[in-house]
């Protein structure tokens, strides 16, 4: 179909899923994924639930949590290791911190977030991030012996690391200025039922504390909050939320304000598309207002979307029509995540976060493992379900639910 | 085709009962079955299936 160039930079799910879907949407050019991380697509997931419980080396993990390829990308250059510096798309072309440069007549961005880190004084050693098998290697290493463990941050990420840690044995307390866990996702009585049942298992809950410093010499002794406390801390995990990965693209008159700005069909430039977490597109499922979106069902999403996009644009310019009429139809995923934490499986389908009504509508909430059902409103419209425990026929059913009440005139 | 799903990883998402309902569901006892040898028409939907397992257990053969 067309001879065109297509770099992807990024190479993890969202690189991945653009590279086949490319392939899926009549892309025959070559194809080129450029990486930071010297491995191939892993599922991160894991990385905070059973891989941190099982430990590992990092290339060991790596290859445990390789994401299966599909056999249409065999073809397709992985040039790992080496992350991209630079684009000039004015050029088209791609410059890597190690010296290398590559044209292209295509781009798909795929960079994703990083751990976002406390900006408090006090030692550096003993603080954790999760985000790579490094990562998590490094964290699971310096956990031998029963030790003190601080999570900073009551995120999904924290909360499931906090689970974790507790389960191997540690001493965990979670400290979260802004409320009680995943509160701006579950809403206040959900977040507090499940604050209740993690207490009982017996993590230990700082909620309306800040950190302002780290105490120890050489090695981590403490976390001194704004309240005057000083919890003891072998070990602390920041898990405060994230940072997108776009300064290699600074330059090119891209809105970069929060992430990669893409219209509704994922394009950010002339044959430029992004995908993942760090594309923030409207979503008519919602509203028009573009929103980045990081749950691990997007990286497929987008991608799809963004390939036949790019594929289109691709074909075009060398003078095919695209057979592919899919490009007409609005993009409105449904957004979802699941989160293992302490007995409860979470599952969401569509954006609890952007109700500001909450209603409890199955379970028990002083019951959560017997199953809970929470929907979730705004203006009366409704934006989300949150199933905890529930059978995946239930959830099959909430997701349906969705489709059915489709996109609003 | 071939289907395989690593049953010591499947926790039951059910997620690809969603994107493949022909080939994959979940039992009224909550776990997974499926169908081994689906028809060839059914491998974009196999595919998806497989994409989108939360924890990667399920392999296409052939
Ligand atoms: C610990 C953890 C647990 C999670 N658990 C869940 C869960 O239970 N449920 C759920 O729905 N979601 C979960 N997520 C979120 C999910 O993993 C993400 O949504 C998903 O990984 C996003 O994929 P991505 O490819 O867009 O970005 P990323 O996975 O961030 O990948 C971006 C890649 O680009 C590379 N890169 C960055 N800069 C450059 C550069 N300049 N040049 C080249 N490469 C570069 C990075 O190294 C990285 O490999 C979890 C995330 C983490 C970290
Ligand atoms: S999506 Fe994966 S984990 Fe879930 S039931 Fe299917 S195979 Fe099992």
């Amino acid at each position: 179909m067309s001879a065109a160039r297509v770099a992807v930079v990024g190479g993890s799910l969202a690189g991945l899923r653009a590279a086949e879907q490319l392939r899926a949407a009549g892309h025959t050019g070559p194809v080129t994924v450029l990486g930071a991380e010297p491995w191939l697509p892993y599922n991160r997931p894991p990385l905070s639930k059973e891989a941190l419980a099982e430990g590992g080396a990092p290339d060991a993990l790596a290859a445990r949590l390789a994401f299966r390829r599909r056999a249409s990308i065999a073809d397709v250059d992985f040039r790992l290791g080496d992350p991209v510096a630079a684009a000039v798309l004015a050029d088209r072309t791609l410059v890597t911190e190690a010296g290398h440069t590559l044209g292209y007549d295509g781009l798909v961005v795929a960079t994703g977030l990083r751990p976002r880190r406390l900006a408090v004084p006090g030692p550096s050693t003993g603080r954790h991030v999760l985000r790579t098998v490094a990562d998590c290697h490094a964290l699971r290493a310096a956990l031998s012996g029963p030790a003190d463990v601080v999570v900073v941050g009551a995120g999904f990420v924290g909360c499931e690391v906090a689970g974790t840690l507790h389960g191997l044995g540690h001493r965990v307390t979670v400290v979260e200025p802004a409320g009680p866990p995943m509160v701006r996702v579950l809403g206040a009585p959900v977040a507090t039922a499940v604050q209740r049942h993690h207490e009982a298992a017996g993590i230990r809950f700082v909620i309306g504390a800040g950190v302002t410093a780290f105490t120890g010499d050489s090695r981590l002794t403490g976390v001194v909050l704004d309240t005057g406390e000083t919890l003891p801390a072998d070990v602390v995990v920041e898990a405060v939320g994230s940072v997108c990965n776009v300064e290699w693209l600074a330059g090119n008159d891209l809105d970069l304000s929060d992430g990669v700005l893409t219209d509704n069909h994922l394009r950010a430039a002339e044959r430029v598309v992004a995908v993942g977490d760090l594309a923030r597109f409207p979503n008519p499922l919602v509203d028009d207002v573009p929103r980045r979106v990081e749950h691990w069902s997007i990286p497929t999403d987008t991608a799809k979307r963004a390939a036949a996009t790019l594929a289109a644009e691709l074909a075009e310019l060398a003078g095919v029509t695209p057979d592919l009429v899919r490009n007409g139809a609005p993009f409105a995923p449904v957004p979802s995540f699941w989160s293992d934490q302490l007995g409860l499986r979470f599952q969401s389908y569509g954006s609890p976060a952007l109700a500001d009504e909450v209603r409890v509508e199955e379970g028990d909430p002083d019951h959560l493992p017997g199953g809970l059902l929470a929907t979730y409103h705004r203006d009366g419209r409704h934006l989300g379900s949150l199933a905890i425990n529930l059978s995946p026929a239930r959830q099959r059913e909430l997701r349906e639910a969705f489709h059915h009440e489709g996109v609003p005139a | 085709m071939k289907v395989i799903v690593d049953l010591a990883l499947c926790q039951d998402h059910g997620q690809c009962a969603i994107a493949a309902p022909e080939v994959f569901r979940i039992n009224d006892e909550g776990h997974l079955e499926f169908d081994g040898t689906p028809e060839e028409a059914m491998r974009e939907y196999v595919e998806e299936a497989a994409d989108v397992c939360p924890v990667q257990a399920i392999l296409i053969e052939g």
